[in-house]
């Protein structure tokens, strides 16, 4: 069964070298090539899952040993897999999703002339990804990792004729980048601390390094998180990788890559579980961008801008929640499963608004929508019910479990914790309804467009509305099935460890807590959005907004501190290489110059000269032999 | 013969050493000092005289001969043909144009010559064997037996060597004619279309001028009084020239020290142009 | 009188020969001024012979005289010919080698 786990990453992977290498002969073929492999890692990952389940808990990883891949002396990196709970949760979650994406993608890329190039590079997507799940070891885990980098710029930059796509992608490629370093710092610190990076001897002798080490290593794994699962300080990319196609909006940047983090994080629980110091600054780091996230969400009128500002603050809860320690990985988990259903669908929701309204992406400019598309309001309105976390919805019963994990932290951590999870719940709330009430409901408010084409709003073909109904589906049962006889719990405990946290209010007012804030959030944006009509133009705001709508200046900040900084830091090496450096270096030059300038001048010519030199050497030899005797 | 084998010489030998070593070290020091090559050439016949006094004196009767007869009478001769034949511009100046090359040259011969005295007399030359013994059967026949003994594969080399010398001599001085040497008649012809109708001056003189009353040269650049009429030089309307090769001379330092001037500045510049500056 | 003064003498002489090749820019004078080195060479030649009591010394003298006479006769010849091209005996002159 174990020899299944390569031909999960090998279909998809496969898909792409026949894609991307194929050529046009495949142009009318290609997305149901690349929807069928995808569809069938999936199936494996189902045969997979259902062979899993046949196997108590401690016996359920499977592993796959590959081939050697640099075998030199202690390091030994091998292609090496293995499947445990957790990376199969990752594997249903990315082919599932994947494969739903890829079919709302054969109707949403009808047009595009480059679909087979799309579909290909979303092969690569899934395969990378699954490769980093799948990876019994770090090292393949940062090949994967990569892997995800690359496909991730090639799918943001594919509509590369607009500046704007390019531009967010090489943004996003660069960001990631920062990340990849602490990924490859930390890599490098568990070799040298360890002799390894597998995970298992990693994860079981976290206890023989020192602890200076370990908080290191978790920092370095953290500032990788982060640039993947853009937390702050490395959020900036998420907003702009909106440039690429919805699709990879959806599968990308909600369901799949940016939960790397979350996964590295959780698997790496070991590490951070040795590192108090390390867990509190994941912790940190969470908190503020679930706040960041949402305050973002609140100002933005791009739709997809809005939803991507959403997918940070709830990453943000799954990083906090994964900086809890066992309190809180299996959550976290959790809700990264729903959060893929509902945050895919919202995704493949707006697309298919976009769709129907010439790729406008304003919501000022929507307004009235679900008469015209009722599926997708229908299934758009279930996945916002889900992420607001209304009761008895996937996102109520993985949230809530965060937040109470939050308070449960203990002493006044645990209450700034579950203040913030709190608040974020309120803003979450408020955002999307003001999302849901300005695109389905009131006025209509779309004009003809410049060139006299009036949008016509349409409910989408049915390869894009069915996707959109089964993530619907997973969306509203998905955290109701999880939660079943904590049936999640007890499949990620062998993994992940948990603990049953103790949070100092009782778990029923904690939901209180949080159905109330939801309420509260809810109607602020009713009564801001729902009782009078939407300005078109956006007014102009509070200095918040203004702030929030520029992504709380996350680019000025960057800009000032790290393109400025930069450019000082260069001029001024510029600056010491011309004057010292070269100085040096033009000095000692100039000086061997003048002096064989000089030097020259004895080689004037005249053989008289030459003759007092050879005499003079003469000399100098009868007084060296003389002083040779004296001694 | 038996003074020789003493470690210290006799009175009349020291003597000797004293009176004719001062004669060789002014004759050396003349030679280098004299302006006129002519004047250095004949100090050095005369330093080479008492060498050859001081080589009899050392018992190497031998070389006392060779050293009158073939250096001073053979060699010395022979540069005084060349300064004859280089001519009165072998007067010489003693205007230094290197750079301190006098004061290398003054400083190296210095110390040289210090440290080899220093040197000679640091050796362990107390004593003296003397050539009694090996002069017993006679010098030159003592010289003979090593020469044609031990020595005969050097003697039969600088036999080569002397020969291959006066071939390359030869080679080297001589001009190859490159068109048919005229006739007696050809060559009278010849004169008689020239403007020189009376006869070149004779040898022995330098003339550098066909007028009547510019007197020649001699070989040492003087002008000979000789050379012109008595009414002329009565009248006072000689005209000497003798300052001209001074003059020549003068002239060449100046174009050397220029040249060296214009080295120094222009150091950089290519060498055409500073030949053509010479030539200028 | 010691004899080792004859080679205080050599010396001396050697040193003031050597001190008119530097100093002296015409070619013949320089020449004679060589010779004038090799006749102090003898001179300490003659004065070793009789030192150790054997002829070999005044053997070499004989072949240096020899070797100068070689050397006299090709030097003088190469002065007269390069006086002849650039009229000129001064050792100065020919140093069309400098840059």
């Amino acid at each position: 069964m174990e020899n299944l786990i390569a031909l999960l990453i090998a279909a998809p992977l496969l898909g792409a070298g026949l894609l991307l290498c194929g050529g046009r002969r495949l142009d009318r073929v290609g997305h149901i090539l690349g929807t069928l492999l995808a569809a069938a890692s999936f199936v494996i990952g189902v045969v997979l899952f259902a062979d899993m389940l046949g196997r108590s808990g401690d016996d359920r990883a499977l592993h796959q040993h590959l081939f050697s891949w640099i075998p030199v002396e202690s390091f030994q990196a091998d292609i090496a897999f293995q499947l445990d709970q957790l990376s199969m949760t990752f594997v249903l979650l990315i082919t599932g999703v994947g494969t739903l994406i890829h079919i709302y993608s054969i109707g949403y890329m009808e047009h595009d002339e480059r679909r087979r190039r799309f579909f290909g590079y979303l092969n690569l997507f899934l395969a990378a990804m699954l490769l980093l799940v799948l990876a019994d070891n770090y090292l393949l885990l940062y090949f994967g990792w990569e892997g995800v980098g690359l496909a991730s710029y090639l799918l943001i930059g594919f509509w590369q004729h607009k500046p704007s796509a390019a531009t967010a992608a090489k943004k996003a490629f660069l960001v990631n980048r920062v990340g990849d370093m602490g990924l490859s710092i930390a890599i490098m610190l568990m070799f040298t601390t360890f002799g390894t990076f597998a995970f298992g001897p990693v994860l079981e002798s976290t206890g023989q390094a020192s602890s200076g080490t370990i908080t290191g290593i978790g920092l370095m794994l953290l500032l990788a998180a982060c640039g993947k699962s853009a937390q702050v300080p490395l959020q900036s990319w998420l907003g702009d990788a909106m440039e690429g196609p919805t699709p990879v909006s959806a599968l990308i940047h909600a369901a799949t890559m940016v939960t790397a983090g979350v996964y590295l994080i959780t698997r790496s629980g070991a590490i951070f579980n040795a590192s108090p110091d390390a867990q509190l600054v994941v912790v940190i780091v969470g908190a503020v961008t679930l706040l960041f996230g949402a305050i973002v969400g609140c100002a933005k009128d791009d739709i997809k801008k809005a939803l991507a500002g959403s997918t940070m603050s709830q990453i943000g809860y799954m990083i906090l929640a994964a900086g809890l320690g066992p309190i809180g990985y299996v959550f976290a988990i959790m809700h990264l499963v729903t959060h893929g259903f509902f945050k895919a669908g919202l995704f493949l929701g707006a697309g298919s608004v976009m769709h129907g309204m010439n790729d406008e992406v304003d919501m000022r400019k929507y307004g009235g929508l679900r008469k015209y598309m009722p599926v997708t309001f229908v299934t758009f309105g279930l996945g916002y019910l889900a992420i607001i976390g209304f009761p008895g919805l996937s996102g109520f019963w993985s949230k809530d479990k965060i937040i109470e994990a939050a308070f449960a932290k203990g002493g006044t951590e645990g209450w700034i914790l579950g203040a913030v999870t709190l608040l974020g719940a309120a803003l979450t709330a408020y955002y999307m309804t003001r999302v849901m009430l300005m695109t389905f409901f009131g006025e209509k408010r779309w004009q003809p467009d410049a060139e006299g084409n009036e949008p016509k709003p349409h409910e989408s073909p049915k390869s894009m509305t069915i996707p959109m109904i089964v993530l619907a589906f997973g969306s509203v049962f998905a955290g109701g099935l999880f939660s079943l006889n904590e049936s999640f719990v007890k499949w990620l405990e062998p993994v992940t460890q948990f603990e049953h946290g103790h949070p100092p209010i009782s778990a029923a007012a904690v939901t209180t807590l949080t159905v109330v804030v939801l309420l509260i959030g809810v109607g602020v944006a009713y009564l801001q959005y729902g009782r009078k009509p939407v300005p078109v133009t956006a007014p102009r705001g509070s200095l918040v907004t203004r702030a929030a709508r520029r992504d709380l200046l996350q680019d000025d900040f960057n800009h000032v501190v790290l393109v400025r900084g930069g450019e000082h830091l260069t001029r001024s090496l510029v600056y010491v290489d011309h004057t010292l450096v070269d100085g040096v270096v033009n000095g000692t030059a100039a000086s061997f110059g003048g002096l064989s300038g000089r030097l020259r001048k004895l080689q004037n010519g005249y053989a008289r000269s030459y003759a007092v030199s050879m005499f003079g050497g003469t000399a100098v030899l009868i007084a060296a032999t003389l002083l040779m005797r004296a001694v | 013969m038996n003074t020789l084998a003493a470690s210290l010489t006799s009175t009349g030998e020291a003597v000797q050493f004293w009176i004719l070593g001062t004669i060789a070290v002014i004759g050396a020091l003349c030679t280098i000092l004299m302006r006129r090559a002519v004047h250095s050439a004949l100090c050095l016949a005369g330093t080479m005289i008492v060498l050859a006094v001081f080589y009899l004196a050392n018992g190497a009767y031998f070389l006392g001969i060779v050293q009158i007869v073939v250096y001073t009478g053979a060699i010395m001769m022979l540069f005084l043909f060349v300064v004859m034949l280089v001519g009165v511009t072998a007067a010489d100046s003693l205007t230094e144009t290197i750079k301190g090359q006098r004061w290398w040259a003054a400083a190296c011969g210095l110390g040289f010559g210090i440290l080899l005295i220093a040197g000679i007399g640091n050796a362990s030359l107390t004593t003296f064997t003397g050539l009694g013994v090996a002069n017993a059967g006679g010098n030159v026949e003592g010289l003979a037996a090593l020469i044609f003994t031990k020595y005969v594969f050097a003697f039969e080399i600088t036999g080569a060597l002397l020969i291959t010398a006066s071939i390359g001599a030869m080679v080297l001085t001589h001009r190859e004619r490159t068109e048919r040497a005229l006739t007696q008649r050809e060559m009278s012809e010849k004169r008689v279309r020239s403007k020189h109708l009376p006869p070149l001056p004779a040898p022995g003189v330098y003339a550098r001028h066909n007028a009547v009353d510019i007197a020649g040269l001699l070989p040492d650049g003087s002008a000979s009084e000789l050379t012109v009429s008595k009414t002329l030089k009565d009248r006072g309307q000689i005209r000497d020239v003798s300052g001209e090769a001074i003059a020549d001379l003068k002239a060449l330092e100046q174009r050397s020290s220029e040249r060296l001037g214009r080295a120094d500045r222009l150091g950089r510049e290519d060498r055409e142009d500073r030949e053509e500056g010479v030539t200028k | 009188m010691n004899p080792v003064n004859y080679l205080y003498l050599a010396a001396l002489l050697f040193t003031i020969g050597a001190a008119g090749v530097l100093i002296r820019r015409n070619a013949i004078v320089v020449f004679m001024c060589v010779e004038l080195m090799l006749n102090a060479c003898n001179l300490a030649f003659v004065a070793f012979s009789r030192m150790h009591g054997n002829l070999d010394g005044q053997i070499i003298a004989f072949f240096t005289m020899v070797v100068a006479a070689a050397e006299v006769v090709v030097g003088l010849a190469i002065i007269v010919s390069v006086f002849r091209s650039r009229h000129s005996a001064s050792v100065d002159d020919a140093s069309l080698m400098k840059l």
